[in-house]
């Protein structure tokens, strides 16, 4: 196989995992958007996700998976809800660190609890998909993660939709760009912080299937939320189309890292790169590709 | 009476930004030095006393982010790094140029000060949240460099195992001996930080971290101080990954990695941000926490459960609780432990009367 082949096909395959990146992210972007607030445990949701539907799949409870899916999913959305109310609200307007590091505390709990309520051992997640290869021409996927790249673009699709032509979304939008004036038209900011919370737990509940799925869930699940941070930058911390552009980036870049440059330094370039990659961005253009430019005022 | 302010009356600046501001003080740091010089080696077994070692570690690592989270309000993820640095060169420059410890102890804080500066630069840029994302960043770049470079790392395992120090001709290889090291660095590292910050650049910091842009309008060059808090607060890390170090006789970069940056920035969160006790007090909370969590569930939790349920989740309620705390701590009282002691002293300060 060329090296142009070999190319052709990491790159595909980069494609295919960005997107999912990028709908991890999103959720990132949301809570981001819309409450100002830095969610370090991102990664932390998408793997109590996943863990909570392993485990109800698994044949201690055996529930199928359109219940196991449900569950998971109210689960997700009351968890974050409660999360919001007990954790996050009371920090508003504190400074960033406070948020920063609420957030870091929150993904020790979860790290400690997933493992401990539901067992440690890894588990997998069985979707009704077909697991034989599939092939486009020179490109080469595995079913999951089309059906991951689909759903991831289906969402960010939705997502986009959401905040571009309804009330609700235009109304966050107000709320993103200043809490103070929102309020005063009469919005209720608190209402939508929840909102922010609740969509960013229904994503970590997708990101945690379609990744549990895919690499099996354990603890390690929780890593995934490190590709959050190059995404994010490179994509600009409050944009949507910035997230999938972000995502496609860190995944090609992931992908053609660990494919060419891996034999010659001996492994984990893969999680190297994006931050490489990241660290240019700040240095050049802080605000991302399509971030908003934070002008400072006294 | 002693413990009073009334009564002591300054008469000039000089003394009203002296070291010890009463002769209470004076009094209380005395004692805290015949405490632990005197009287801890004495009544603690040799287990306890390498407990306090690594909380004097602790002390040095958490003094340098407070310089530069608490005092300058730059916000760092990546101290752990920097500690990486300073233990690597000391090991590196202890085994192959066989120096002594006097001089790979300054070298490596010295190492880690010239990387700090180059992290920080980006620090004119960005502030706040992406600077967090930087400093991550500069975490994950500088532990992968270290790991896969075998001349820094010395081949596969990525650790160098280096000899006990030598002091004076007396070789550091008894607890109580590294104890008394150990604690004298932390005192130095303790009164440095004191006087750092009533100094000139001390003020700075404080003026940079409270409004970035009215300080540059009187005249402090912001990018300046930034990065000498950069180069301060990761001497100090270097320091503390050099002292890590020789108390372990190696150097792993697993012992540096993203979780104990994390420790360092939950210690001057619950001890106090912006304050020198509190980095202390934070320093003593976080080491101590997950033995003194150990201690009860092995004390309470065996009457509940089978000893071995119970070591299967001690970890995972380690990292619970400590979750816990640092939530708690940041809702109920933001400013830390060292708010808990200010309110403890100005309620003895009036005492018997209510204000």
């Amino acid at each position: 196989m060329s090296d142009f082949q070999f190319a052709t096909e990491l790159f595909g395959q980069g494609v295919a995992n960005g997107l999912m990146y990028s709908l991890v992210a999103l959720g990132f972007v949301l809570i981001y958007k819309a409450t100002d607030a830095i969610n370090f445990a991102q990664g932390e949701f998408v793997m109590i996700a996943g863990i909570v539907v392993s485990a109800l799949l698994s044949p201690a409870y055996g529930f199928p998976i359109w219940l196991a899916l449900f569950i998971g999913l109210a689960f997700m959305v009351i968890f974050n809800i409660a999360l919001e109310r007990v954790v996050l609200r009371p920090l508003i307007g504190r400074p960033i660190v406070s948020i920063i590091m609420a957030t870091i505390g929150l993904a020790f709990i979860l790290r400690g609890l997933g493992p401990m309520v539901f067992g440690a051992a890894p588990r997998a997640i069985k979707l009704p998909i077909p697991d034989f290869p599939i092939i486009f021409g020179p490109f080469f996927f595995n079913p999951i993660q089309l059906v991951g790249a689909g759903v991831s673009i289906v969402f960010l699709l939705g997502f986009g939709w959401f905040f571009m032509k309804t009330r609700k979304g235009v109304a966050m939008r107000a709320v993103a760009d200043s809490h103070q004036v929102s309020s005063a038209m009469g919005i209720n900011v608190e209402q939508y912080f929840a909102l922010a919370w609740v969509m960013a737990g229904v994503v970590a509940m997708l990101g945690g299937v379609l990744w549990g799925s895919m690499s099996g869930v354990d603890t390690q699940l929780a890593l995934v939320g490190l590709k959050v941070f190059p995404v994010v930058i490179l994509g600009g911390l409050d944009s949507i189309i910035g997230v999938v552009v972000g995502g496609i980036i860190v995944g090609v870049v992931e992908a053609l890292a660990s494919g060419f440059i891996d034999p010659y330094v001996g492994g984990g370039t893969k999680d190297f790169a994006p931050y490489v990659l990241m660290i240019l961005m700040l240095m050049i253009r802080p605000y991302g590709l399509f971030g908003r430019k934070l002008i400072e005022r006294i | 009476m002693l413990h009073r302010e009334s009564g002591f009356y300054k008469t000039d600046y000089k003394s009203d930004m002296g070291l010890y501001r009463l002769p209470i003080s004076r009094f209380a740091a005395f004692g805290m030095l015949v405490l632990f010089f005197a009287v801890a080696p004495l009544v603690l077994s040799e287990y306890h006393l390498t407990l306090l070692s690594l909380v004097a570690i602790a002390v040095v690592g958490a003094l340098g982010l407070n310089i530069l989270l608490g005092y300058t309000g730059q916000l760092s993820i990546g101290h752990a790094a920097f500690m990486s640095v300073g233990a690597y060169t000391a090991a590196n420059l202890a085994n192959n140029f066989d120096l002594p410890f006097l001089i790979t102890l300054p070298a490596g804080g010295l190492m880690a000060a010239a990387v700090g500066v180059m992290v920080g630069v980006p620090s004119l840029r960005i502030k706040g949240v992406y600077l967090a994302i930087a400093t991550l960043a500069a975490q994950f770049i500088i532990e992968w460099i270290i790991n896969h470079s075998p001349s820094i790392s010395g081949g596969v395992q990525a650790s160098i195992e280096v000899d006990r120090p030598t002091l004076l001709g007396v070789k550091l290889d008894q607890p109580a001996e590294l104890y008394y090291f150990l604690l004298i660095v932390a005192v130095i590292a303790i009164i440095a930080t004191q006087n750092l910050i009533r100094s000139r650049i001390g003020r700075a910091f404080i003026a940079i971290r409270d409004q970035d842009i009215a300080a540059e309008i009187i005249g402090i060059s912001v990018f300046k101080y930034k990065l000498y808090a950069f180069a301060i607060s990761s001497f100090y890390a270097g320091v503390t990954g050099v002292l890590y170090t020789y108390y372990l006789g190696i150097a792993s970069y697993e012992q540096f990695q993203l979780g104990v940056s994390i420790d360092y920035l939950a210690m001057i969160i619950i001890g106090g941000l912006g304050s020198v006790l509190g980095s202390v007090l934070g320093a003593f909370f976080v080491t101590l926490l997950p033995i003194g969590i150990r201690l009860a569930m092995e004390e309470i939790g065996t009457r509940f459960v089978e000893h071995d349920v119970l070591a299967q989740v001690i970890s995972q309620l380690r990292q619970i609780l400590f979750g816990v705390l640092i939530i708690v701590f940041l809702i109920v009282e933001p400013d830390g432990l060292n708010r808990l002691w200010i309110n403890i002293r100005n309620y003895f300060r009036v005492w018997p009367f209510s204000y």
